[in-house]
Parts: structure tokens; sequence; C-alpha cells
């Protein structure tokens, strides 16, 4: 891992029209690494892909991009970006080598380079059979692997992927994890994404979980999760609010209210909860308990669950 | 400047500080423009609907209006079907040029142009593929429709054939390049549609394509007198008819029409480059 990250983000503030989008967000990417940001629908992700993929400018902070500033060096990080849209961006009327045809040259390839280059990168996806396929006859997981052959076609610096599982079936979007693997071992491809899905964001090597435009967590979705004490509980109640209060002064333990029900964070659950059962009969009407996930990191910093922090804000 | 040249770029032809060369500039934009050419082969009904369309309006709308039409100033031995013949071509030029465009609103949720966007290449790239490619495509179809004119009578020598081309070439430009202007500022395919029915399609309209200026109410000869495509129009009848038709239909001075057609392709594509400086509007 190289000291020098290739993306640094610095205080980054957005709004739209007065809402507010990015509230001072800040992290940093190094080399090599699949970064991951996870956010609800609103959370500020697409704002801050668009403001590193240099389609507009951030309201105020400023955002490197390999040691380039993305407002105002644009055409420098352009040019070692390579970008995959949420959204189709290969031409379904064009074959896939006319796709990337275009795409090399607009990026400054051409001629032996630009052949040579593209013959491998279909190699890579098994795509030489289909060299010569209209894209749009090819099933949702091809057109996928296109455009990250797209993205990487003028070997960037740094793949930069908008929701890229979004519309993939899960066989789709295990072939498009597995390559991203293999890029990034026997390569040394450095990503960054955005993912509303927790499961994806499980498989980053890192995260920053954006909520309302603002970083609440950042690490390894291990340190992450490491950071709740132990197993998670959760208590169904005819009386959550009481309930909770109860377990508060009965056990000294924290105790939150989440869409309704009572959340517990506890080492060694499953040796407490018959404790709760016995200490409020009639109280508790079912429970459920486990090891924390992600989702439960997001509600420990949020105080909510991760469906509701969608609001009316774009992304 | 922190470099990162050795992350994962040594392979890269532009490891370090990116200096583009001047090819770099119109191969971009050569293949730009190849796109929308392969991309309108590749859809027959933007063929139809591009050429099909106005032919059928021609022959509709003469065969319907020749047997009463006759305007004052216009000479009597010209029939309608003459007479709308320029203006058909003229309409072809518009048709294509907003459907070319078209793609430019259909692109912002979906489609090639975002990678574009984010593309180390000049903002004018953009202009030039896109504008240049819609206005060969709206030639073609044109000078097609123009080969027609010999079934009117209309001899087609190579004199002529050649300054019409020219003409239409200056208009495919100046329209093309307006329709990407206005589509780069709107966010709808409607608002588009708004906008070709209540300006483009007037615009064509009180240009003399579809009657005469002579002998209409004052206010809309003005606005004939002050549209850029009244003189495109006139340039190109000066080419097709005989002189003494020309002079009967009062045109204004084929100097005159050049030029306003020169000046119109010109401002058009400054106000296209103009407007892709400004921010694309993303959903």
């Amino acid at each position: 891992m190289n000291s020098q990250p290739l993306v640094q983000i610095e205080n980054l503030t957005h709004s739209y029209d007065g809402r507010p989008a990015l509230r001072g967000v800040g992290f940093s990417v190094y080399a090599g690494e699949i970064f991951g940001i996870l956010g609800p629908n609103g959370g500020g992700k697409t704002t801050l892909f668009r403001i590193l993929a240099t389609l507009f400018q951030a309201g105020g902070g400023r955002a490197l991009v390999a040691g380039f500033d993305v407002a105002q060096q644009p055409q420098q990080v352009r040019s070692r970006l390579g970008v995959v849209f949420q959204s189709p961006s290969v031409d379904g009327k064009l074959t896939v080598a006319e796709n990337l045809h275009h795409q090399g040259r607009l990026y400054g390839l051409h001629g032996a380079l630009l052949e040579q280059r593209l013959t491998a990168l279909l190699q890579r996806f098994g795509l030489q059979d289909r060299r010569h396929e209209l894209v749009e006859n090819l099933s949702g997981g091809l057109r996928r692997r296109v455009e990250l052959a797209k993205g990487l076609l003028h070997q960037p610096a740094i793949l930069l992927l908008d929701e890229p599982s979004t519309g993939l079936d899960p066989g789709a979007r295990k072939d498009l994890w597995d390559l991203l693997r293999s890029l990034q071992t026997a390569e040394g491809v450095t990503a960054l994404l955005t993912t509303h899905l927790l499961e994806e964001a499980e498989k980053c090597d890192r995260l920053a979980i954006l909520d309302a435009g603002r970083l609440i967590a950042l690490g390894t979705p291990e340190e992450l999760k490491a950071r709740i004490g132990g197993d998670v509980i959760m208590l169904n109640s005819p009386q959550p609010e009481l309930l909770r209060q109860r377990c508060r002064e009965l056990f000294q333990i924290e105790a939150t209210l989440v869409d309704g029900r009572v959340r517990l964070e506890r080492a060694h659950g499953h040796e407490f909860v018959p404790r709760l059962i016995e200490a409020f009969p009639g109280m508790i009407t079912s429970l459920t308990i486990g090891k924390p996930t992600l989702e439960d990191v997001f509600i420990k910093e949020t105080g909510h669950q991760f469906w509701q922090g969608a609001t009316a804000q774009r992304g | 400047m922190p470099q990162l040249s050795n992350i994962n770029q040594e392979k890269s032809p532009r490891a370090t500080g990116w200096h583009p060369p001047r090819s770099f500039f119109w191969r971009p934009v050569f293949t730009l423009w190849q796109r929308e050419l392969v991309r309108f082969v590749r859809q027959r009904s933007r063929l139809f609907g591009a050429l099909g369309q106005p032919l059928l309006f021609w022959l509709l709308l003469g065969a319907g209006l020749s047997p009463s039409f006759q305007p004052a100033g216009a000479p009597e031995h010209l029939n309608y079907l003459e007479y709308f013949f320029p203006g058909t071509i003229l309409l072809i030029l518009l048709f294509s040029a907003i459907f070319t465009n078209i793609s430019i609103i259909e692109d912002r949720t979906s489609g090639f142009l975002q990678s574009v966007l984010v593309a180390p290449v000049h903002p004018a790239v953009l202009v030039l593929g896109k504008v240049g490619g819609g206005a060969t495509l709206a030639l073609v179809q044109a000078v097609l429709f123009l080969l027609l004119a010999p079934v009117l009578g209309i001899a087609l020598t190579w004199r002529t054939l050649l300054f019409a081309t020219l003409v239409l070439a200056l208009s495919a430009g100046a329209m093309t390049a307006l329709g990407f202007a206005i589509a780069w500022r709107m966010d709808s395919t409607q608002g588009f549609h708004v906008i070709m029915n209540v300006f483009l399609i007037p615009l064509w309209l009180l240009s003399g394509a579809f009657f005469p200026a002579a002998g209409t109410p004052a206010p809309l000869q003005w606005i004939i007198m002050i549209n850029p495509v009244t003189y495109c129009l006139a340039a190109l009848r000066q080419c097709l008819y005989a002189p003494e038709i020309n002079r009967a239909m009062a045109l204004p001075p084929a100097g005159l029409a050049w030029l306003i057609t020169v000046i119109f392709a010109i401002a058009m594509f400054g106000l296209a480059l103009w407007s892709r400086r400004r921010a694309y509007r993303l959903p």
C-alpha cells in the first residue's frame, strides 16, 4: 500500500438550491484497495461520485485524484479515472468492439496500441467471441462487463463505479465482484464504488458510510462491526418505550428505540437473553439476537434504520 | 504536486503530466462523427422519419394545394409542387437536426454521452462531433431529395448541384447547431417537443418555405424578413429556379442571402459552443 493516497477528499460540501447534500465529508483511498461508499438513497453518494467524476464542482472543500484537484485540473483527473456509470453508457446500436474503439479514441488511444489493449481486455473479460455483436443483444451481465472494459481501456489509476450491481441478477453480481477482485490481485487495480447494498459493502476492503451528507463511519467492515460491543439483541414489545427505560434501569445498559423495537448491545448475548425474559415477563413478545452487521453499525451511528435514512434529498 | 505515476500507470501511454497532442483533438471529433453515422444507418426508423415525412408532406400538400395556389408575387407557371420543393428540403434538414439532438436529452439518464462528459477531451470536441455528424446526415438526406428536382423540370447542372449543396451544408450546420444549443439546456424530451412546435417549425413556416411573404399581414412579413432561414431558402431557390422566377418572387438579393446564411451558420455554431461551456443538466 502506498502511503500517498490516490484519492484524497477534504471537508467536501455541496448543496442543491440550498438543500445540503454533502456536509463536510473527508476520507482517503489508497492504491490497491477496493473502497466502498455505503449509504441509503439521499445519503450523498451520487453527489460525491459526480464531483469525483468531474461532472460538476463541489460547493466547498476539495478532492484530489492522483494528486490533481478535480475542480482545478479536471482534464488531468479525467485521464486518470475510469468511470463506470450506474446507468449504461455503452451504445446498444454499436458492437462491443465499436464501443471500445470510440472510448479509446476519446482517451487518446489509437492504432496498434488501442487494438492491443482492446484485444487484451476482451480476452480478460471473456468477450472475444462477442466482439462483433451489437451490445443491445447482450445479457445484462455481459453488458456490465463491457462497461467495465470501457472503464479500464486507458489503464486508469483508479476505477470509479457508481452502484455497479444495480440491475444485475445475483449471478451477474457475483461475476462482477470476481472480476473486480481478480483485477485487484492480478493488476493492482484500485476501485472506488458507491453502493446502497449492505452485502456489497461487506465485500469492500474499506468503507465510508454516509448518511444525510455526513460521514458517519470509516474503516474496514470488520473494524466497523467490532465497534459494536458483542451481539445485537432486538426486542419486540407492546410497550417499547417502557421496556427501554426498564432495561436501562435494571441492567445499566445502553438501550435504544429503533423503528418501534428496543435495541441492545451485549457481549455473550445468548447468556443475557434468559435474564431479560425473566426480568420482564409478558413485556417481550419476541426477540432476535445476532452478530453485528453493517446495518447495526449504521443504526448505532445514526439512531435510525438504514432504509429510513432516505430523505427527499437527492443522493 | 504529488505524482503518483508509479501506481498502476507504468504501462499507461500518459503516465505523468498530460499534454494532449494536436491529433488528440481531431481524433475524438472524428470518432463522435463516425458514431452518429453508424447509429443512423442502424436505425431505419430515423431514415423514414427524416426523409419519408417531408416527402409525404410535399406530395400531399403539393397535390392538394396546387390547383388553388396562386399567391401574389409568384409567377403563374410555378405550380405548388415546384414552389414547395426547396422548402421541403429545408424541412428535411430541420427534422434531421431535431432527431440528431433529441439523443442529447435521452442520454441524460443513460447512454454514451455520459462517458464523453468525463473523457479528457476539449469541450468543443463534443460539439464538433455531434453537430458535424448530425449535419452530415442532414446534408446527405437533403441532397438525395434534391436529386428529385429533374422530375419537376428543374435542370440539375453540376453548377446547380454544387451551389445548392453548399447552401444546404451551411443550413444543415446552422440548424443542427441550433438544435444542439436548445437540447443542451433541456431536461426532458417533452420540453424539446414544445420548443420544436412553437419555435423550430414556425422558424421554417415563416421563411417563405410554405407560402411567399408577399401579400401576408405586415407583422408576418417582418418576421419573415428577420428570420435567417428565409435567407437560406432564398439562396437555395436562386440556385434552383430560373432567374425570371426569382425576380418575380422578389427574393432578397443573392449576395445578401448567401452572406446571412454564412453568418447564421457561424452564429449558431458559436451558440452551440457557448452552450456546451455551461453545465450539462443532470437528472
